[in-house]
């Protein structure tokens, strides 16, 4: 979540005080992400340093009596920054794939059980952000479209473990005898290092 | 209050090397106006368990206990005027019949247990009428859309004074705000006093369970706990970066 370009969002459709940042900022994440006020003026300090914002009282620090603007750069920071899709190329050093794929080296455990424990806790979660969600009248647009996002990434951690699974069981049908080469994929990733 | 429970469960299918054991042992409990989810990959034994769960399959052994009845000792007639008034059952593939109307399927169960029609027909209309389908009862399948047509099934299988819901898959086939709105219709069954047993491989739906339990190869494996309070959840959750 960038802090930065969240309150230059905000400021887009006029000058607004810090604590009304705040404020707005909380309802515009469905009050998922709160926001200390030290974290807002901190932000907006850097922001108009980088002169994608300006401020009323000009060479003063940040502070509570201050307006804050958009400036025509932050602007195009704002538009740039909407329509670049964050980068997704490379895949994240997930712990949780780190784990399974480490358990597979340890002797006597069972992968299986390790990727059940996983299972439980991310369904968990689930089950919490969709309680949230079971009262229709108690929350807005903003809050339903973060525990939806919030559920489908999960969601599909729940299906990778599926997946796994699945894979881990047909691999134990299928293993190869003892001295078979490696697989092809793993001889092409390590040629390519 | 415990208002669905197996005990000791196992079904095994075939006799010799062509024995399968589709489960093993099984020990379960819905409680009155619960939502318990059974997830599981395909061939994990769910569906299996859902239809012994509602009579529709004998086990090899253990007991169904519904209601404080056990099924072991009932007759089949008994368990026949059980599985038509008690039990409500909602498919993946919605079951309707094509050459009634979305009234006619939702008020069919009644009829067959012996209500008169008109008694029955006004029963599934206040029923349609609740889930906000009074509009679409005169309608036949083939004229609802996917996500109308599982709640008229799932209409059906709460009409009349059935205490018992069992789904398999219920949102399979629906896109998410689809299979979100079956979801809500099945919880607010429950907040009415009904038990409801939902199978399904998808963690989503099952998200929506106070209680999930997993299965694999026939077997119970784990279960999840109560969540704490939603408000010391969110209070929790991270704060975020700059």
């Amino acid at each position: 979540m960038s802090v930065r370009h969240a309150l230059l969002a905000l400021l887009s459709d006029g000058p607004k005080y810090g604590l009304q940042l705040r404020q707005e900022f909380e309802e515009s994440t469905g009050q998922i992400w709160p926001l200390n006020v030290g974290q807002v003026y901190t932000t907006l300090q850097r922001l108009e340093r980088d002169e994608l914002i300006e401020s009323d009282d000009r060479g003063e620090e940040a502070g509570p009596q201050n307006v804050f603007r958009i400036t025509a750069t932050g602007r195009k920071e704002l538009d740039a920054w909407l329509s670049t899709p964050p980068d997704m190329t490379s895949p994240p050093r997930d712990e949780l794939v780190i784990k399974v794929l480490a358990a597979l080296r340890v002797p006597g455990v069972s992968v299986r059980d390790v990727i059940q424990v996983h299972r439980r806790y991310v369904v968990q979660l689930m089950q919490q952000w969709t309680r949230l969600k079971e009262d229709e009248a108690a929350f807005d647009l903003t809050f339903a479209l973060v525990a939806d996002a919030e559920l489908l990434r999960l969601d599909s951690v729940v299906r990778w473990l599926d997946a796994a699974d699945g894979r881990l069981q047909r691999a134990a049908l299928d293993a190869p005898p003892a001295g078979t080469p490696g697989p092809l994929i793993r001889r092409r990733l390590v040629a390519r290092r | 209050m415990t208002y669905l429970e197996l005990h000791g469960v196992s079904k095994t299918y075939g006799n010799g090397a062509g024995e399968v054991h589709a489960l093993a042992d099984v020990d379960l409990a819905v409680d009155r106006g619960s939502l318990v989810a059974v997830m599981g990959p395909s061939g994990s034994g769910k569906s299996t368990l859902l239809t012994i769960a509602g009579s529709l399959e004998e086990p090899t052994s253990g007991d169904v206990v519904i209601d404080g009845r056990s099924l072991a000792t009932m007759s089949r007639n008994d368990k026949a005027r059980l599985r038509r008034r008690t039990v409500g059952y909602v498919f993946q593939e919605f079951n309707l019949l094509a050459g009634l109307t979305a009234a006619e399927n939702v008020s069919l169960p009644l009829e067959l247990d012996g209500v008169a029609p008109k008694k029955a027909h006004l029963a599934g209309m206040a029923v349609l009428d609740g889930l906000g389908l009074a509009d679409r009862a005169s309608h036949y399948p083939d004229e609802l859309s996917g996500g109308e047509r599982q709640r008229v099934a799932i209409a059906r299988a709460i009409v009349g004074e059935r205490s018992l819901l069992l789904a398999d898959e219920p949102s399979g086939a629906l896109d998410s705000m689809n299979g979100e709105a079956v979801m809500r219709m099945i919880l607010a069954a429950c907040h009415r006093g009904v038990a409801a047993m939902v199978v399904t491989h998808d963690a989503q739906l099952a998200s929506w369970a106070d209680k999930v339990v997993f299965i694999r190869d026939g077997r119970v494996v784990d279960h999840t706990v109560p969540p704490p309070a939603p408000e010391s959840f969110l209070a929790e959750l991270p704060a975020p970066r700059r």
